[in-house]
């Protein structure tokens, strides 16, 4: 699936949600179902710090695709980081870095995008580009 | 006697917006209160009718916003039972009050390898000044610790007493765990070795009445905005005798009495603490919130808050994993707490989505924090404003949220 296909299909998942606790409560459970970061990540070094909550992030370049991992110490940022790295993983460095990332405003999670949010949202985003401007740079230019 | 709530509240619009079409529950009150109505009309009037830069006008307008300043200087020196109205200075808040002590009194009064004693539970603005001082002065901090309740273990002040020790600054309430310390017979044992002391009032004030003459105590800060007043006005209140003894802090016009190249004059107390243009209506304003605390009754207020506190701890008590932080007896005006597994940040945006105001994290507060080991809390606050019925909200709300992340 595309970057688009991939929010597309998440968009449709909260469209039908109108209460903002079943939205969160969406957020959540994909948090509880991802897959979360190898415990060697789980350091200072991958920690992208929001205010209150932490979130590692961490990425592998194979075959051309780049790989994520992510976790936060919170349920509602972890569901984030975990939508995150659904939609950006195993895409190329080209491709994510061209990503329009429209899932956000459509599910409603825009006001997270704001720096004064706590829980680092566009922090998360901004260290997943590094990544890939990263592996751009090192393997592709 | 007891307050008619319903109609306090009608003295506060905010209280009757709604967020995400629920209800706003606002419990975010040792942040920052809500205005009164009659708060704001003292700005607008301000601006609107009495506005020109205050002493040395010779005009109209001039001497009546000093006369309003000044005004306002003695209402909060009869707010907190100050000896004289010059002991009462203007700052931006308890942060520039804190400051200006920890630089003025620290240069002035410290030398190196000097000690200053703190409580483990202060806020981080009364920790970070005082480092500061040490790119000036080699000082040491030495801490009072609190126990497991957090109650600050005050039996353990003399012991952390010596020749060294300059100045004592504590919390009167602490802002994350809510404990009110004994200041009096803090000062009580400072003042035995005659060693001053300096009272972080920003969470007392609002909630206690306070005599700063009783209490003894050598300064004593607090903020404007706590207490329903404006934002960016504050208070330090100083002894004169302090007041008298240590430079200014900041050097511009008002603060001075003669200037050449070669030496200035500074002017006398207070204005030698107030350089640059005083929020000559933020003061006005601060006073008309004092004037609606007084009027209520600061007794009357603190009974009403220490009955929601109260019943705030025996409904939150019934959640399931509830654990409080914070359990000293002597607590005023708000409740730190956690419920099982479930992160500070992922409650507290629950219960915004509810509609409910708290607030979420380390409360400026890391040392608390650290006692504890743990990241942070969630902390409802109370104003006289609030009800019970708003507590069961909260309560509710709690329970609703907990149901999301139980595992």
């Amino acid at each position: 699936m595309t970057i688009e296909e991939k929010q597309d299909q998440i968009i449709s998942e909260f469209e039908f949600l109108e209460d903002w606790l079943d939205k969160y409560q969406l957020i959540i459970d994909k948090g509880m179902s991802n897959k979360g970061i190898d415990e060697e990540y789980k350091t200072e070094e991958y920690l992208i710090e929001g205010c209150q909550s932490k979130v590692w992030v961490h990425a592998e370049y194979k075959n051309g695709f780049v790989f994520y991992q992510g976790e936060s110490n919170t349920d509602i940022a972890g569901g984030i980081v975990s939508m995150l790295v659904d939609i950006l993983t195993a895409h190329t460095p080209t491709e994510i870095l061209d990503a329009d990332l429209y899932f956000i405003d459509r599910i409603g999670l825009k006001e997270h995008l704001s720096p004064t949010r706590s829980n680092g949202m566009l922090a998360m985003v901004k260290q997943m580009r590094m990544y890939a401007l990263a592996f751009k740079s090192q393997y592709e230019d | 006697m007891t307050i008619n709530i319903d109609k306090i509240r009608e003295d506060f619009p905010i209280l009757k917006k709604e967020v995400y079409r629920k209800p706003l529950v606002y419990f975010d009150n040792a942040a920052t209160t809500q205005k009164p109505t009659c708060v704001v009309d003292t700005i607008v009037k301000g601006y609107y009718d009495c506005n020109a830069n205050i002493h040395r006008g010779v005009h109209f307008l001039s001497q009546q916003a000093t006369e309003a300043h000044e005004a306002a200087r003695k209402t909060v020196q009869q707010f907190i039972h100050a000896q004289h109205a010059h002991e009462i200075v203007f700052t931006r808040g308890t942060t520039e009050a804190i400051n200006l002590v920890a630089h003025s009194f620290g240069i002035s009064q410290c030398s190196d390898d000097d000690e200053i004693i703190i409580t483990q539970m202060e806020h981080h603005s009364n920790i970070v000044p005082w480092q500061l001082l040490q790119s000036i002065r080699n000082i040491r901090l030495r801490i009072i610790p609190f126990d497991e309740k957090g109650v600050l273990q005050v039996n353990q002040l003399e012991s952390l007493i010596n020749e060294k020790t300059k100045l004592i600054a504590v919390s009167h309430v602490s802002n994350a765990l809510g404990t009110t310390n004994p200041i009096k017979e803090i000062a009580r044992i400072a003042h035995n070795h005659d060693i001053p002391v300096l009272v972080d009032g920003a969470q007392s004030t609002p909630h206690i009445s306070i005599d700063v003459q009783d209490l003894d105590v050598d300064f004593f800060a607090f903020s404007g905005h706590k207490i329903y007043g404006p934002t960016g006005i504050g208070v330090l209140y100083g002894k004169e005798k302090w007041l008298e003894k240590i430079p200014p802090y900041q050097g511009g016009g008002e603060m001075i009495h003669k200037v050449t190249f070669e030496k200035t004059t500074f002017n006398e107390l207070p204005f030698k603490f107030e350089a640059g243009t005083p929020d000559y209506i933020g003061s006005t304003a601060l006073a008309t919130a004092l004037d609606y605390v007084s009027n209520i009754g600061i007794e009357n207020i603190a009974q009403h808050e220490h009955e929601l506190l109260h019943y705030a701890t025996e409904k939150l008590s019934q959640i399931d994993g509830m654990r409080f932080i914070g359990e000293a007896e002597s607590k005023s005006g708000l409740i730190s707490f956690l419920v099982g597994n479930i992160h500070p940040y992922d409650l507290g945006t629950i219960l915004d989505k509810l509609g409910i105001a708290v607030r979420t994290g380390h409360h400026c507060a890391e040392p608390v924090m650290q006692a504890f080991n743990i990241e942070g809390t969630v902390r409802a606050s109370f104003a006289m404003y609030n009800t019970k019925e708003e507590i069961d909200i909260l309560v509710a709300g709690i329970e609703r949220a907990a149901k999301m992340f139980r595992r």
